[in-house]
């Protein structure tokens, strides 16, 4: 495929020619009819240049500027059965919230977002919406195209980065050391600074929560609950709170002062947040229930455990988790290699084992610390892929290279047990297995090795048993996931579970829905008693 | 945050330092360790066995030797000062049980992890003999502590300069091979090199030998995988599954190349923290003057 780039100064002046000419119209009292709406230009994302942003961690996208929000919420056709609302997982009136865009009214759009959402600016930016609410989207549809759809994340995005201050901060055009120009989250600074109102808080009832991790369906239900007025508590192993939002999602994906912004208007709402500590080794889920004197308890411990292949040479130096390798890039900061105290490998040739969103974090990852040749092997082909299509698109404008139908056999090592090479083998798809996706099958005699010097595994996370195996009432299915029902409820009195522990690895607005659900059903448990 | 009650310098190298962790020091068993961060901003987590613990005043006892970057700088902390976080205690605690007679090996700053499992397993009623090991006199730790609980106490130096001239496979092929003294457990910790040659010294004579590792690790919670070893043929991670395995299983060769895996960047950042520390001397020596 081939990208070209369109710089965001281009894109800016391109929308402020098609809005003029949607102006114009409107003062002649010519109304758009669903025709022109459809005939509108799709707002494509601005992006730094792929050549500038493959050697920097700032985040790739700008956001929308403002006139192209204005476009693209022209684009939407008002549907009356609004089909983009059912592919949502937590159900945004999405039509309500894009009529006030092309309003103008940003902060009547975003009271709308909150309504079902705590998190727009991470959904926004995050949030898999070809295979949700853009996949229903009529306006897709009748351009045949799905990835023409109205570009609801970017818009989603644009209200939350307005909202937190970063309205009109393209036009500051921060520039790196040799006067590239980078994204309006490259400002230092802004989106914690920017502080903003918080949720208000009801008297205090004088229950107690514990939430187990932070990462989205905690922050949803310490956000939620506290609301109500109970005291929370949220629990997190890690030195630093957020979750895979921190150590597992990459800067130049998702700013990290966004999240941190987020945790810090739980701080400012009164909600404790306890780091360095491990529940079910610190203390036992037990205790905290009956020790420590909490009335309910939520986990969303994530689902932290790295699935490994099984195949041989995978404990040779230089095969990394993906999990290990974006930890010690992201939560460590390693990728700073001036100052940070992890060390970081220093790879020339990558393989990374994998098609989802993660594999697309490792590789880019490993293409910003300076690797030569980055490959991403994968046994289907690119439309199987569970990676976000935007992120398939930015790695390979990266200079990652991909091999579809094509699966490691083995990694070979050297006599210091260094990884020198993999062995692959070809594959090509078969009937649809359990997920509907084609099963990929083996091709045999279709054996070659790839020299490589690292090779990251990115296929998947299961259930991390630990806290499951010092808490002997918690039922847990046979993948180790905690049994819940659609209420969030535990088969242990009083605990609630939610987000990746319950549903295997999925996504931040699953989990997000997730923590709604459960932290409607805790307040309603506490507030009847 | 976590207080430094006391610190002690031990040897050249090696530190003990009493740390304010009451929840640590309430939950810990023999044979866990923690996770320790100088720093949480662009610090490292190393993990650090616990050497003690004193639940009733609510502190940890860490030993650790100044090897690397990190362990450079929590030597340079002292007491009053403070460590950024300490998480814990992690990893499976030792299966404590009345074995019979129990034979201990620790080898220089092995015998640190190795002093609570001793003394665990010595209240458990077994019979205990402890071989501490050394490169020379010096670098002998915790004696005087492992007497107290030790029912025969045998030291060797690599250099003869304290104790026995030998390596600690000498006097532990010598219990194995005595008729009325032979271990029915043994328990080995200290460098990878020692463990491997102390579970190949008591595996012809089928004694059980539990080792201790101490890997790369990253999060400590079984998350990143970094620390996985190769057990009997299939991979586990040293801070969930372990930090102790059946020493004829491991795939020392194997753990010992993956402790390698990030050597030139620890020797730069040893380098870095030399240079450091010697500031430090050069500016206390002033002040003194």
């Amino acid at each position: 495929m081939n990208h070209v780039h369109v710089t965001p100064d281009e894109l800016k002046s391109q929308a402020r020619a098609t809005l003029s000419a949607l102006e114009a119209a409107a003062q002649n009292g010519d109304a758009l009819k669903a025709r022109d709406r459809i005939a509108l230009p799709q707002q494509d994302m601005p992006a730094q240049d792929p050549m500038v942003r493959s050697c920097n961690m700032f985040e790739v996208t700008y956001g929308y500027f403002e006139e192209q929000a204005r476009v693209e919420a022209d684009r939407c056709l008002q549907c009356k059965n609004a089909p983009c609302i059912a592919g949502c997982p937590v159900a945004i009136d999405i039509p309500g919230f894009i009529a006030k865009i092309a309003e103008g009214d940003y902060a009547g759009s975003l009271a709308i977002i909150r309504e079902s959402s705590l998190l727009p600016s991470i959904c926004g930016r995050v949030c898999p919406q070809e295979v949700q609410c853009q996949k229903h989207c009529t306006v897709g549809k009748s351009l045949k195209d799905q990835s023409k759809s109205v570009s609801i994340g970017r818009l989603e995005r644009f209200v939350a980065d307005w909202d937190a201050g970063m309205k009109g901060l393209s036009d500051l055009a921060p520039e790196d050391e040799n006067g590239n120009a980078l994204p309006p989250s490259a400002v230092s600074g802004l989106v914690a600074a920017a502080g903003g109102k918080i949720p208000p808080v009801k008297p205090e009832t004088g229950k107690k929560v514990a939430v187990i991790g932070s990462g989205p369906a905690s922050i949803t239900v310490a956000a939620d609950v506290r609301r109500e007025g109970h005291a929370v508590t949220i629990f997190e192993a890690f030195h630093k709170p957020g979750g895979v939002m921190i150590y597992g999602i990459p800067e130049f994906r998702l700013p990290k002062k966004i999240v941190a912004d987020e945790i810090h208007t739980l701080e400012r709402m009164g909600v404790e947040i306890r780091t360095n500590f491990l529940v079910g080794r610190t203390r036992t889920l037990g205790q905290i229930m009956t020790e420590d004197g909490y009335d309910a308890a939520f986990i969303g411990a994530g689902a932290g455990l790295p699935r490994f292949l099984n195949i041989e040479g995978e404990n040779l130096v230089g095969v990394f988790s993906a999990n290990e390798f974006l930890t010690r890039s992201n939560l460590m900061k390693a990728y700073d290699r001036k100052r940070a105290a992890t060390p970081l490998s220093q790879p020339k040739k990558v393989a990374v084992f994998g098609g989802g969103n993660v594999a697309m974090d490792a590789a880019r990852t490993a293409v910003r610390i300076g690797a030569e040749e980055v490959s991403v092997v994968y046994r289907r082909t690119r439309t199987e892929m569970p990676a976000r299509v935007e992120e398939v698109d930015h790695a390979e404008e990266e200079g990652v290279l991909f091999h579809f139908l094509r699966s490691p056999v083995r990694i070979i090592g050297d006599e210091n047990d260094r990884v020198v090479a993999i062995e692959t083998l070809d594959y090509e798809l078969g009937e649809p297995d359990d997920s509907g996706r084609r099963r990929p099958v083996p091709i045999p005699g279709s054996e070659r090795t790839m020299k490589v010097d690292t090779v990251i595994v990115s296929i998947g996370n299961d259930s991390n048993p630990l806290l499951v195996s010092t808490t002997p009432e918690l039922e847990v299915n046979r993948r180790g996931n905690i049994v819940a029902d659609e209420h969030g409820r535990t088969s242990m009195d009083r605990v609630f579970a939610g987000g990746d522990i319950v549903l295997g690895a999925a996504t931040v607005i699953l989990a997000m829905g997730e923590g709604r659900k459960a932290a409607a059903e805790i307040n309603r448990m506490l507030s009847g008693e | 945050m976590h207080r430094i009650l006391s610190r002690q310098q031990l040897s050249e190298n090696v530190y003990r330092l009493r740390v304010e962790a009451p929840l640590i020091a309430k939950a810990r068993k023999p044979g866990q360790f923690v996770i320790v961060q100088v720093d949480t901003d662009f610090g490292e987590r190393i993990p650090l066995t616990i050497a003690d613990a004193n639940p009733a005043e609510g502190s940890i006892t860490l030993i650790f030797q100044a090897v690397g970057a990190t362990t450079m700088n929590l030597a340079r902390l002292q007491e009053g000062e403070n460590i950024a976080a300490i998480l814990g205690p992690l990893g499976k605690a030792t299966h404590i049980e009345k074995f019979g007679r129990v034979v201990c090996v620790g080898g220089g700053i092995g015998v640190a992890p190795l002093f609570p499992i001793a003394q665990a397993l010595k209240n458990a009623g077994n019979h205990l003999t402890v071989i501490i090991g050394a490169r020379t006199k010096e670098l002998v730790i915790l004696e005087d502590e492992m007497r107290t609980i030790a029912d025969d106490l045998v030291l060797v130096t690599d250099d003869g300069s304290y104790g026995r001239k030998a390596l600690v496979t000498e006097p532990l092929k010598e219990l194995c091979e005595s008729v009325d003294r032979k271990p029915d457990l043994a328990v080995a910790i200290g460098p990878p090199i020692m463990m491997k040659f102390a579970a190949a010294t008591t595996l012809p004579y089928n004694v059980r030998t539990m080792v201790s590792l101490n890997t790369i690790m990253v999060d400590g919670t079984g998350m990143c995988g970094g620390c996985r070893v190769t057990v009997g043929g299939e991979t586990k991670f040293v801070c969930v599954d372990g930090p102790e395995f059946d020493g004829h299983k491991v795939d020392f060769n194997n753990m010992m190349k993956r402790l390698q895996s990030y050597k030139p960047q620890e020797d730069e950042a040893r380098h870095t923290c030399l240079i450091d520390a010697q500031a430090d001397r050069l500016a206390d020596a002033q002040v003194n003057v």
